[in-house]
């Protein structure tokens, strides 16, 4: 971790249909982080993400990454969506969805090559799905969907990596796997967010993290924040981080 | 076959395959229901663009023809935004509304107009060769056969050209977005193709061959194909199978082509959806069954390794045990011995070592992956069917 800031949120409100849903929120990433949103149902976490990438758009305030709207900084960021976000059953390979990846440094009308092809398959091989490249994606377990959404992250080479509950619905062995792969990333000076609801894993996995409840109720390093008082803020109820042991 | 035979069945392919290719995207997006309010809500379009015109195969119709299917487009998307009715809804309060508005202007003025409800809805495909395309007193051919052939041309164009950016936008809307292409140009681009092919098409095979022939034919790959590029092929590989096996029923059975191509189509995608091997229904029924006979294996199994005691165990207690009736008990019985499960003896069942073995990891794998979908668990334990 340094000094400088990847993601800036200030003084962000979402509605939807009129209802705010996020209420002023203001939030400093700083780079290099792995950090975890946690928060009860309901709370906003994707709609903050959703915001952060220019998904949906705000009613009021501002977001910017390293410093620059997203529009300017795409290239930057890779996201990993919530897994029921896309249609399964759509006709395409593992491998071609990992090659999507590389669309975003393409840009419009140009077609993926030998160079995009190899490096979807080098990610492939890291998350440990090189032997289903070809395989159709509804033929794939829950946890290796979320595998290759991991890889096709992997190829955008971005400096933040945002992802909506990445071990929602995956075996024990992908979790570790996922989870390794991001601290390697933190490792290597990448920017990791993550929207997660295992209360009990965040301080094994993470090392920043934000509550949220539609306000942002608290940030920063697990060490100094996660703690009762946080917890009993952000889910209403007398929560103890004891317990969660 | 006469010429005349042979334009009409080449225009019917030209128009299919046409048709597949916003089709197929169509289909993928959950969107079949807009190609029907798109070929009812051209109809105001295509009578206001006759009274300026009066030539049906004129750009300038046509342009304005899919125009309207665009505002349709945009209505049914403004009025479902609202949150007050779903999507289906909001198709069904638009494309009457639009068709009516076109069926008054058509009565309105129907001492002027030569064109009727009955020929935009169902075409007439034996006419279209009567038509001809005149250039300096050279005739070129049928009219409705150089309209849709430029169509055809500039979907092809537009397909290759965009293929990255439709199936991206197609999949996985947020990525597209968060990659820096636009889904809503993208979105727009396929509704104005979809409707300017349904108008370039319409006075030759009418809308509703035209509907059939966007959706059947993807719908069928969809079934039996998992890969987008053969999908789109085989999409105009189906239509156009339905395109000529339909007008030789019809001229066999001296029957309205277009009528009987859809009823083709129809009787095509009935036989698919039954028979395909994954996804079609009887593979489907087949499949859940066999899952049902997994289960109960399982359940069986553990109920086994809790019960030691040798009256637990008796095949008649099991039988009314579990609740099972006998037909379910035999088949999970059967299921269990022939992977060498369990053992009989005197009617008395045990685990074999490779059935404690199953059991408790099957158990232990439920239990550390509670979240993990049951699938998971089944690709590595039911890998012995059979
Ligand atoms: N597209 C939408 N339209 C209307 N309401 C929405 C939409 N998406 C989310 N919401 C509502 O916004 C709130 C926050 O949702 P979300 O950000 O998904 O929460 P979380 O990810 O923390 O569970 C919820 O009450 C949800 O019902
Ligand atoms: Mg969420």
């Amino acid at each position: 971790m340094n000094d400088k800031i990847a993601i800036k949120v200030d003084d962000l409100t979402v509605a939807y249909n009129f209802k705010p849903v996020l209420w002023d929120v203001d939030l400093s990433i700083p780079e290099g982080v792995l950090m975890a949103i946690v928060g009860p149902n309901g709370a906003g976490k994707s709609t903050l993400i959703k915001a952060m990438l220019d998904i949906v758009k705000p009613i009021a305030g501002t977001i910017e990454i390293f410093g620059e709207p997203y529009k300017k900084q795409y290239k930057k960021v890779a996201y990993v969506p919530q897994k029921g976000s896309v249609d399964w059953d759509f006709p395409t390979t593992a491998l071609d969805v990992v090659l999507m990846g590389t669309y975003g440094s393409l840009g419009w009308i140009k077609r993926p090559g030998k160079t995009q092809k190899k490096r979807a398959l080098e990610a492939l091989e890291k998350v440990g799905m090189l032997e289903f490249r070809s395989r159709q994606i509804s033929q794939l377990s829950g946890g290796q969907q979320q595998r290759v959404f991991l890889a096709r992250a992997l190829v955008q080479e971005a400096s933040i990596y945002i992802m909506d509950e990445p071990f929602q619905g995956v075996d024990a062995t992908t979790e570790k796997a996922i989870v390794n792969i991001l601290k390697e990333l933190r490792k290597s000076g990448k920017t990791v967010v993550v929207v997660h609801h295992d209360l009990q894993t965040v301080p094994e996995y993470f090392d920043w993290v934000t509550f949220l409840n539609v306000k942002k109720i608290a940030t920063g390093s697990v060490k100094d924040i996660f703690n009762d008082d946080n917890l009993t803020k952000t889910y209403g109820i007398n929560y103890k981080v004891s317990v969660l042991q | 076959m006469t010429s005349a035979q042979i334009e009409i069945q080449l225009i019917a392919c030209i128009v299919a395959v046409a048709c597949a290719i916003p089709g197929t995207f169509l289909v993928l997006r959950r969107m079949a229901m807009i190609s029907d309010a798109i070929s009812h809500s051209i109809l105001p379009g295509i009578v206001v663009g006759f009274f300026l015109t009066e030539d049906l195969n004129s750009p300038w119709l046509i342009l304005l023809a899919a125009f309207s299917g665009i505002i349709t487009v945009v209505l049914v998307e403004y009025i479902q935004k609202t949150g007050l009715v779903k999507e289906d809804t909001a198709i069904g309060l638009v494309f009457p509304s639009m068709f009516s508005i076109g069926v008054i202007l058509i009565a309105k003025n129907a001492g002027d107009v030569h064109l009727d409800v009955d020929a935009v809805l169902l075409g007439e495909l034996a006419f279209a060769p009567f038509d001809r395309l005149i250039i300096n007193g050279m005739d070129v051919g049928p009219k409705s056969l150089w309209v849709i052939g430029t169509i055809l041309l500039l979907t092809l164009t537009l397909l290759i050209t965009f293929f990255k950016e439709l199936k991206i936008s197609t999949f996985d809307t947020q990525l597209a977005a968060t990659l820096g292409f636009s889904p809503v140009i993208i979105h727009y681009g396929l509704m104005t193709v979809a409707s300017v092919t349904t108008v370039g098409a319409f006075d030759a095979v009418g809308a509703i061959l035209v509907v059939a022939l966007m959706i059947a034919p993807p719908a069928m790959a969809y079934l039996l194909i998992k890969d987008l590029k053969r999908m789109l092929v085989l999409s105009a590989v189906f239509g156009i199978i339905g395109a000529l096996l339909g007008y030789w029923v019809a001229h066999w059975l001296d029957a309205s082509i277009a009528g009987s191509i859809t009823t083709v189509l129809g009787v095509l995608f009935f036989f698919i959806y039954l028979l395909a091997p994954n996804s079609g229904l009887i593979s489907v029924l087949y499949r859940q069954r066999r899952q049902k006979v997994e289960v109960h294996l399982l359940t069986f199994l553990l109920h086994l390794q809790n019960h030691t005691e040798k009256s637990e165990r008796h095949i008649n207690h099991l039988y009314e045990h579990i609740n099972w009736h006998k037909v379910k008990a035999q088949s999970v019985l059967d299921l269990a011995l022939k992977n060498n499960m369990i053992t009989i003896e005197d009617s008395i069942i045990s685990l074999t070592e490779k059935g404690e073995t199953f059991t408790s990891e099957a158990i232990n794998y439920i239990i550390t992956n509670k979240s993990a979908a049951i699938e998971e668990m089944k690709d590595r334990f039911f890998l012995f069917r059979g």
